[in-house]
């Protein structure tokens, strides 16, 4: 695999990185604990939004994070034939 | 049948499983003591973290710490599981291409420099070493509340049955008998859940349960805002912390999980760097099963609790509550003399822990010294929430050994996990790399399993004779992964630029603020008292929430001191290049 073929590879990761971390931290620190009150005034069903993503949405999300990372990873390896 | 025969039952079967797995899995190279050889399934290495993550602490204290502080609860829950997202995106894939066998090999591969690896080497020790005494303590308290014996004989216990798999087995044994106890675990944990989830809602999943409504159709959540508010207390679902340091707490647990030495250690035995990105996905959703159940057994727990005792006569109190009384867990003191509960806002007792006499009162109730002023009149110990719930729900017998059973699987297998990381600092880290570097395999190897015998020992001591600052070094231990192995770890991978001098200085300014803030403000070892209070926190961040600081600190001081040094050398960059691409990881590497 040749430099620039790398420095793509490598970029085209990164940008993955940099959005699924934006969510992580928008899930968690967003609407779990900074916008949490007005996430609050808003039901889902018995549960005040804000509190929910807090103590039970930001954790699935966490878990669908990773494994979107693993099928991106998985394809961008197989683009640059970087796979094992 | 008894819940004493029960749990002798149940307790034994475990411990002959993990026994008969640590001999079929014997370790015969260094290798497979390390690493496991490197060839465990990421379905299965995903099963052995989350059994190394989830602690006495977890099993047995996080719905009792929840129920007790409603949403400030949250830290815990999102802390403790958003580490792995930065784990697996920013760690794991990495380390496993790096393929060595232990953290403080990285950090002093990739900064060249063998002071680098001594400084990681002592805050992996620090780290275990603080945070194993808590788990032999657990497994000592399980045993003694289950199976009648003294707390000091359950230490015993546990530590022979920690060292017959490790010493045998290293991370081989270690690996496979974790596989067994997320099983035992996760199971006690959610057959007690669904039960209680049923009859309080109707519903079997607690995870939709506690946001649905009773049988008079109001939401449970808002029956115990209810509840809780008329009688004074902060509504549950509102927190009383600041954002502030809600924010930093929960950073630096985050950060503090994807820089723990017993985590990342794990993602080395399995084959591939695919395998690491993946097992860590198993990991999370094996975590996340008992991390999003905890937050509705709190609200289950703690609605029984207020409705059951409010305003109850002692004479009329269910048994539960006369048991855990006897334990001490429990402790009443009739302050206003008219024969109820009151369970108020506020501390019901002076100090830490209630002070028994030996005599009863008018209503039979233990008599305790240290009662408080306020009106609270009831004192209940957290961990109650998952000890005592099956009994609260009158669920039979054998679930309630299956909790003892369960407690002992989480505590014993975070306690390997650790001992391992111990050993290996010492007989791979200092021994094989710094003091006798030509050492051959079979002798390493038996080094390696006497240090895992010298860290039975030591955690065993620190079990029985606890240290008084134990109950604050889960701030510690957090604090300094998150300010010392996190940075360095993550500039190593995608800085190419970051040199020797950079995370020397780096680690060192991070450990040390860190350390330094712990000490005035959680442990008062500096500093006058009276500057350190919470009101003189630095920005109002709490200790706990420290080590998000600490992270920026040495981030900052790093990258500052890199620019005014030289590069790091070509072989290096090499190095890091060859980490970020996924092909021809191979085996982990022999030395």
């Amino acid at each position: 695999m040749d430099t620039s073929q790398r420095k793509k590879y490598w970029k085209e990761n990164l940008r993955y990185l940099a959005i699924l971390l934006s969510i992580w931290f928008l899930v968690s620190y967003g609407f779990g604990i900074l916008l949490v009150d007005q996430l609050n005034s808003i039901r889902l069903g018995g549960f005040k939004l804000g509190f929910w993503f807090a103590q039970q949405g930001s954790i699935f999300v966490f878990v669908i994070l990773i494994f979107v990372y693993v099928r991106l990873m998985n394809k961008l390896d197989k683009k640059y034939k970087v796979n094992e | 049948m008894s819940i004493q025969t029960w749990t002798f039952i149940i307790v034994g079967l475990t411990f002959a499983l993990y026994i008969g797995i640590a001999i079929w899995s014997r370790a015969a190279s260094t290798k497979e003591f390390y690493v496991a050889g490197g060839g465990v399934s990421p379905l299965a290495n995903g099963l052995a973290t989350a059994a190394d993550w989830m602690s006495a602490a977890s099993f047995l204290g996080m719905a009792g710490i929840i129920a007790f502080s409603g949403y400030d609860g949250s830290v815990y829950l999102m802390g403790w599981t958003g580490g792995y997202v930065l784990l697996a995106l920013l760690l794991a894939p990495y380390l496993r291409k790096f393929g060595k066998f232990t953290v403080p090999d990285f950090i002093g591969d990739r900064y060249y420099s063998n002071v680098a690896r001594t400084v990681a080497v002592v805050a992996a020790l620090f780290v275990s070493f603080t945070y194993v005494a808590g788990q032999m303590r657990g497994v000592g308290v399980v045993f003694s509340r289950f199976l009648d014996v003294d707390v000091n004989t359950g230490v015993y216990i546990g530590m022979a049955v920690v060292l017959f798999y490790a010493f045998l087995g290293g991370m081989k044994g270690i690996t496979y008998t974790q596989v067994a106890q997320y099983c035992v675990l996760i199971f006690a944990f959610m057959v007690p859940a669904i039960f209680i989830s049923l009859m309080a809602t109707g519903n079997p999943v607690p995870q939709i349960g506690f946001g649905s409504a009773g049988e008079d159709g109001v939401y449970l959540l808002d029956k115990l805002d209810g509840l809780m508010t008329d009688l004074g207390f902060t509504a549950y679902t509102d927190g009383s912390k600041s954002t502030t340091d809600v924010f930093f707490i929960t950073a630096a647990l985050m950060l503090g999980t994807a820089g723990l030495p017993h985590v990342i250690i794990r993602f080395f035995t399995v084959p591939k760097v695919r395998d690491a990105r993946k097992s860590a996905g198993y990991a999370l959703l094996f975590i996340a099963i008992l991390y999003t159940t905890a937050p509705a057994i709190a609200v289950f727990a703690r609605t029984n609790l207020m409705k059951t005792v409010q305003d109850t006569p002692y004479k009329e109190i269910p048994t539960w509550f006369t048991k855990w009384e006897d334990t001490g867990l429990i402790a009443w003191t009739d302050k206003n003399e008219d024969g109820k509960i009151q369970y108020l806002p506020g501390p019901a007792i002076d100090g830490k822990k209630p002070e028994f006499s030996e005599s009863r009162g008018d209503y039979g109730e233990r008599i305790i010294y240290n009662f408080g002023k306020g009106k609270n009149e009831l004192y209940i110990d957290r961990d109650i929430t998952v000890l005592a719930n099956p009994e609260i729900a009158g669920l039979p017998n054998w679930v309630i050994a299956l909790v003892a059973a369960g407690g002992l699987a989480a505590a014993l297998s975070t306690a390997a996990g650790l001992l391992l990381v111990i050993s290996t600092s010492i007989s791979h880290d200092l021994i094989k790399k710094q003091l006798a570097p030509d050492i051959s395999d079979k002798k390493e190897l038996w080094i390696a399993r006497f240090s895992a015998l010298l860290a039975v020992v030591v955690a065993g001591y620190f079990g029985i004779h606890p240290p008084g600052f134990v109950a604050s070094v889960v701030a510690l231990a957090f604090g300094l992964a998150a300010s010392s192995f996190f940075p360095a770890i993550v500039m190593g991978i995608f800085s190419k630029r970051m040199n020797r001098e950079g995370a020397i200085a780096g680690m060192v300014a991070g450990l040390g603020i860190t350390c330094y803030y712990i000490a005035r403000f959680k442990l008062g070892w500096v500093g006058q008292e009276e500057t350190s209070k919470a009101e003189h926190w630095w920005w109002g961040i709490s200790p706990e929430g420290f080590g998000t600081v600490g992270m920026l600190v040495n981030l900052a001081v790093a990258f500052l001191v890199s620019k005014f040094t030289a590069s790091p050398p070509e072989e290096v960059q090499e190095i890091v290049e060859h980490i970020r691409i996924p092909s021809g990881s191979g085996e982990a590497l022999e030395h």
